[in-house]
């Protein structure tokens, strides 16, 4: 009875899923009317934004001090107090932040006295830059190591491929991030130290997309862009070790299930060539399923990069929250929470949509 | 594991063996010892999964026996010993503060034990309980409780902890409330991917028949089925349960000093880098092997008790 409800689970969901992490995201699936796609990124927007709404205003420091300072009269201190609107009902004090949020309103940061909007806008693009980069890494050196363990599966290479994954699932990246800067840095003095780029160099680019490297490569500064590359690479190859370990593993599960069909076998007999039948025939399909894959890394990355950004003084937006933290800062840190959490929705929900566009099967 | 059942007692000799093998088990709880030994044999005849099982195993025979192992407690400071490289005396060397290095990490286990099994022990009944609940009733009920998943779900982990660390304030407790409220959610899931496969097995019919409550069908009919597949998500969790806690660690806002947490000792370790490499460097390696223990132990664990998740 057990054995044969397995097998129908399995049917299933081998059917309706290209992996169960997908599957995790099955609320994304929900795509056959415009309507609920429209209800799903509204509950989920709601949702994030309330639940670090209600942390922030559970916190232990007082807001109001935080700004007006403990020598501040209790007229001032009360002035602040009905400013801030913390003398109206949580769900109503919630009811604005959300109406101010959607107008792009977070609020005023304390720690660095500006809108937080403008800190995120500051701080947000080195912190995709270094999550690009890395998800880039992990892509071209994750894909084909996973190709090559599944068509060698069982043997020597195989297996370096997968204890390469353990230690990439398993190492503690803030660990890493500074054995590698004692290593590279202190000892062999490879790579620059920590920052996105030299204290000279700071401020002559403009700011136009915020990626140093696209900025500094439009007006022409290879001196700035070369500095900056040095200090990208060792950050985000640290953040690239977990994107590297998910998708070699993923890939080599994905190609051992594509090179048992029975589509290869013909193309094999067919008398093509082992690389013609690995790379044309089934890496394609495996491709397809990857986009989910690369989809979620992507996303991890966004907030894995909060340590890797610790270790590496990297001024990116996972620094700010921890900043901010520290300082009791809660506009700032509601405000960063939420766009990362936006972001980390967005690119899961663009994935997918991605993925029904290439896979018809996936359309239903 | 079928060649084992059909495969009579290697040459009938009575005994505990020809007793767990035996093709007719006398009783249910005869059967169930059978199916654990059955599972044994597979699950030891992986060798990753042997040197998974070794580590976890290694790793709670160390928090027991700490004092057995250590002369201290790990948290007495000697001054006059401090920063000293590893030696016979001190096998990873002192710390700023002249304390063992070796003796922290040994009493560090007990503080990681700690923090995943409390995970543990939250997370699990929670996400069966809320999982199978909306398997099983489905509707308006099922509706609610997904979306509030989801949006669990979609929360990135790391960041919704920290945020959490912060509003209830720094301390290994709040951490691992903090992390379980991050990590309930995917176990949910499972619960209830399980729940909706056998909700209309027959058994779960003639249950219905017979007058069972909907409570009695749940609790001894279904929550049993989903158990393995929560065991083999929540060992493979333990991994990243442990990287999440070092790292609330490392950013202080996990185990507060004096406590000897592997992540917060990194982070106290980060200013003598350079010149006395041993003090973050040590109990990163900790944290390594015992995240790889409980990665290897899972995936060991999800061959042999998930037999549909293939290679």
């Amino acid at each position: 009875m057990v054995e044969g409800n397995f097998t129908t689970v399995s049917g299933t969901s081998e059917g309706s899923s290209p992996h169960p992490l997908a599957a995790k995201l099955s609320f994304l699936k929900m795509f056959a009317a415009p309507a609920n796609i429209l209800f799903t990124i509204v509950v989920t927007f709601v949702g994030l934004t309330a639940i670090t709404f209600i942390i922030g205003r559970v916190m232990p420091a007082d807001p109001v001090l935080a700004i007006v300072g403990d020598r501040a009269s209790t007229e001032v201190y009360e002035a602040m107090y009905f400013k801030l609107g913390l003398d109206k009902p949580l769900l109503q004090q919630y009811w604005i932040y959300l109406t101010n949020v959607v107008q792009g309103d977070f609020g005023k940061s304390i720690m660095t006295s500006r809108p937080v909007l403008d800190d995120i806008i500051t701080y947000f693009p080195a912190t995709l830059e270094l999550a690009t980069v890395a998800t880039f890494i992990g892509i071209f050196l994750g894909i084909p190591m996973g190709v090559i363990a599944a068509v060698r599966q069982g043997r020597m290479t195989d297996h370096i491929v997968r204890v390469i994954g353990l230690f990439g699932y398993s190492v503690p990246i803030f660990w890493l991030g500074l054995v590698s800067l004692l290593i590279f840095y202190a000892k062999l003095d490879w790579v620059p130290g920590p920052g996105r780029i030299e204290v000279y160099y700071d401020g002559i680019v403009d700011p136009v997309t915020g990626f140093i490297l696209i900025d500094s490569a439009m007006q022409g500064e290879w001196e700035i862009f070369d500095n900056a590359l040095s200090h990208l690479i060792l950050p985000s190859a640290m953040l690239a070790t977990y994107a590297l370990a998910y998708i070699a593993r993923m890939t080599r599960s994905f190609m051992l299930d594509q090179l048992s069909q029975e589509y290869v076998i013909t193309a094999r007999v067919k008398g093509l060539s082992e690389f013609t039948v690995i790379w044309r025939h089934a890496f394609r399909n495996v491709l397809i399923q990857l986009i989910t894959i690369i989809g979620l890394t992507y996303a991890s990355l966004l907030e894995g990069s909060v340590l890797t950004e610790t270790i590496f003084a990297w001024p990116g937006i996972g620094q700010y929250i921890t900043k901010s933290l520290f300082n009791a800062d809660m506009n700032a840190v509601i405000g960063g929470t939420v766009v990362v959490g936006i972001g980390f929705v967005g690119i899961n929900m663009l994935s997918d949509v991605l993925y029904r566009m290439v896979d018809p099967r996936a359309r239903r | 594991m079928s060649d084992n059942t059909t495969t009579p007692p290697g040459g009938a000799k009575p005994g505990l063996k020809s007793w767990l093998l035996s093709d007719s088990p006398g009783s249910m709880s005869h059967a169930r010892c059978q199916r654990l030994y059955l599972n044994w044999i597979a699950f030891s005849a992986n060798p990753i999964a042997m040197v998974g099982f070794f580590i976890i195993a290694s790793l709670v025979l160390i928090a027991v026996f700490a004092p057995l192992l250590t002369s201290g407690n790990g948290i007495e400071q000697y001054l006059a010993n401090r920063l000293q490289p590893p030696s016979a005396e001190h096998w990873f060397g002192t710390d700023e503060l002249g304390r063992d290095v070796y003796e922290r990490i040994v009493w560090g286990s007990r503080i990681t034990l700690y923090i995943v099994g409390l995970v543990g022990v939250i997370v699990a009944p929670l996400g069966l309980i809320i999982g199978i609940i909306a398997g099983y009733m489905g509707g308006w009920i099922d509706n609610i409780l997904m979306r509030v998943t989801d949006i669990f779900l979609a929360f990135p982990r790391l960041i919704l902890a920290l945020a959490f660390v912060a509003a209830l304030g720094p301390g290994l407790e709040n951490a691992v409330f903090a992390i379980a409220i991050t990590t309930w959610s995917p176990f949910a899931r499972i619960a209830r991917a399980e729940t909706l496969t056998i909700r209309n097995s027959e058994f779960i019919m003639a249950a219905q028949v017979q007058g069972a409550s909907t409570m009695r069908i749940l609790l001894s009919h279904i929550m049993p089925l989903c158990a393995s597949s929560i065991i083999v998500r929540l060992t493979l969790d333990m991994a990243g349960i442990i990287l999440v806690a070092a790292g609330l660690g490392f950013l202080g806002l996990g185990a507060q000093p004096p406590l000897p947490e592997w992540g917060a000792m990194i982070s106290t370790g980060r200013q003598f880098l350079i010149d006395q490499w041993w003090v973050p460097t040590i109990p990163g390696i900790a944290i390594l092997v015992v995240s790889m223990g409980f990665n290897l132990l899972g995936d060991g664990l999800r061959d042999v008790l998930d037999p549909r998740s293939g290679h």
